[in-house]
């Protein structure tokens, strides 16, 4: 029988909710089979741990005494440039931003990135005060023209995390097929093949295991990076309209969220500054989307293993960056990236992930706590996210 | 015979001197480089493992130095900082002796330092800069 998010709700309320990951959903839809599974369990939980550049931060900072203009003026914190073309006191600092005077990729050199807008964030989350210079060009009603002062969260009235692209469903297996190494947001591809990099939590991705966004829609809530954080709108970049396997997985990158959540209540723990020798700065969040289990097709969206997900493989030194040359090198599935080496050509290419599956599973792990101990309930999403044109016809 | 591991940094004007070569023919020095950069400015750097006994290792040592080149040990080598590392493995590839590893059941990253031979891979591709190269 179906259920409602709402009863589910009332389970989470007295306590008597059934909770699992969906990591250790996959064995029990094994033996059980969906339909009984799906009577058992009221929630499937998910969890992903990985950078991703589009992100960052809103902050409206408090005004001294004398007021200050900063829109259209220039601010920077510890020297990275924040935008300042909205209101008054109002600036977003971006996860990629860079100070001025960071050599960057200059002369041949790959540049190493150590600071950017993303570790101002992991510096303020950490409770760290940050270095403001902003200079405005003055009003009758916001007449300073200087400022200059150590401020952290409490100079803020409002810090809140926006990252306009987060939990990309399914991603590239990045590899390099010419004869130098590159630098690439997939990290190091050394030459000819040398190693195979991907990117997701596979079977505890969020949007893997719920393909069609039935569950996971706008307002959805979720645990975001140490808080409650909520689907904003969709991501940038959301294609749901790629080739899907039966089980109506995507075969590449297809879905996204854009994501928001207070910044101030976030856990340094769960999120962190990255630094892509060659590439640029970048901020990993941790993100757990509880997923309902509301029927039977829910539940054996979420019991997808590892083995029944599949990215491709696509060459980084060529076809990514020209749009020259063969488009797809193949395709693997996540069991196969996870065992350390895949087939490619008839060759063994040694695998990396950028997204961790350790933080993924403790993500998981925690979002199934909060939910068993009432401390944190499901919502319906106001407005589902687009799904695949129903004229594309057979997604297969 | 005796290992020594060293770093070697060479000044700008020697990097078209066969020193590795003079090492190896006329002091009889086994030399396993581990790891080689010339800089924009043309200095060198050598890390390497030198094998010969006493008296090979010391004069070899002297005739690095008439060259001008520095002679450093390499002491405390990769440092695996656990708790910068989120265990993402994206090192592991590119650790040639598997000294960076992920256990496939608990998906942790660990650095054994007895397998590491100082290659320096791993320091740029870490995104978290989890592991970093110390010489002294």
């Amino acid at each position: 029988m179906a259920k409602t998010i709402e009863e589910i709700n009332e389970k989470i309320r007295s306590g008597n909710v059934v909770v699992f990951t969906a990591e250790e959903v996959i064995d029990l839809v094994r033996k059980k089979g969906p339909r009984q599974a799906s009577q058992e369990i009221d929630v499937v939980t998910t969890g992903t741990f990985s950078p991703m550049c589009s992100s960052g931060a809103f902050i409206n900072l408090k005004q001294d005494k004398q007021k200050m203009k900063l829109g259209g003026g220039w601010v920077t914190l510890n020297g990275v440039q924040a935008y300042a073309g909205l209101a008054a006191a109002d600036i977003y600092l971006g996860a990629t931003a860079l100070p001025d005077g960071d050599p960057r990729n200059n002369n041949g050199r790959r540049g190493r990135f150590r600071y950017g807008g993303a570790h101002v964030i992991e510096d303020l989350v950490q409770g760290k005060q940050v270095l403001l210079k902003a200079e405005g060009y003055g009003t009758d009603c916001y007449p300073k023209k200087w400022r200059e002062q150590m401020i952290g969260f409490d100079e803020m009235n409002e810090a809140v995390l926006f990252n306009p692209r987060n939990c990309y469903q399914n991603y590239n297996v990045a590899v390099n097929l010419s004869d130098k190494p590159i630098y690439t947001y997939m990290g190091k591809l050394n030459p000819r093949l040398g190693n195979a990099n991907y990117c997701s939590a596979g079977q505890l991705s969020p949007l893997l295991n719920d393909p069609m966004y039935r569950t996971i829609g706008i307002g959805t809530r979720l645990f975001l990076s140490g808080t409650e954080g909520y689907v904003a709108w969709h991501g940038t970049q959301h294609n749901p309209n790629v080739p899907r396997l039966e089980n109506l997985t995507p075969r590449a990158g297809a879905g996204t969220l854009a994501l928001v959540g207070n910044l101030k209540e976030m856990d340094p723990k769960w999120l962190r500054a990255v630094s892509f020798t060659g590439y640029g700065v970048s901020l990993s969040v941790a993100v757990g989307l509880p997923i309902p289990i509301l029927d039977e097709e829910m539940m054996r969206f979420v019991s997808v293993s590892d083995a029944d997900l599949k990215a491709p493989v696509i060459d980084y030194s060529q076809f990514y960056p020209t749009g020259e040359g063969k488009p797809k090198l193949g395709e693997v599935t996540y069991a196969e990236l996870k065992s350390g080496a895949i087939q490619i050509d008839g060759k063994d290419v040694p695998t990396g992930c950028f997204s961790s599956y350790q933080k993924a599973r403790e993500v998981a792990e925690h979002l199934k706590s909060l939910i068993t101990d009432g401390r944190f309930f499901l919502s319906c999403p106001v407005s589902p996210l687009s799904g695949p044109a129903e004229e594309q016809g057979d997604l297969k | 015979m005796n290992t020594k591991k060293v770093v070697l940094s060479f000044p700008p004007g020697t990097v078209e001197d066969p020193i590795i070569y003079h090492l190896i023919m006329d002091y009889g020095l086994m030399v396993n480089i581990l790891r080689a950069s010339i800089d924009a400015g043309k200095q060198g750097r050598v890390v390497a493992e030198l094998k010969g006994d006493d008296n090979q290792l010391k004069n070899g040592a002297n005739f690095l130095e008439s060259k001008g080149v520095e002679i450093e040990p390499l002491t405390e080598e990769i440092r695996h900082i656990e708790e910068r590392c989120t265990s993402c493995t994206s090192c592991v590839p590119l650790c040639p002796t598997g000294a960076l590893d992920v256990d496939r059941e608990t998906w942790l990253v660990s650095h054994d330092a007895d397998k590491c031979v100082v290659c320096l891979s791993c320091v740029d591709v870490c995104p978290y800069r989890a592991v970093t190269a110390h010489f002294q």
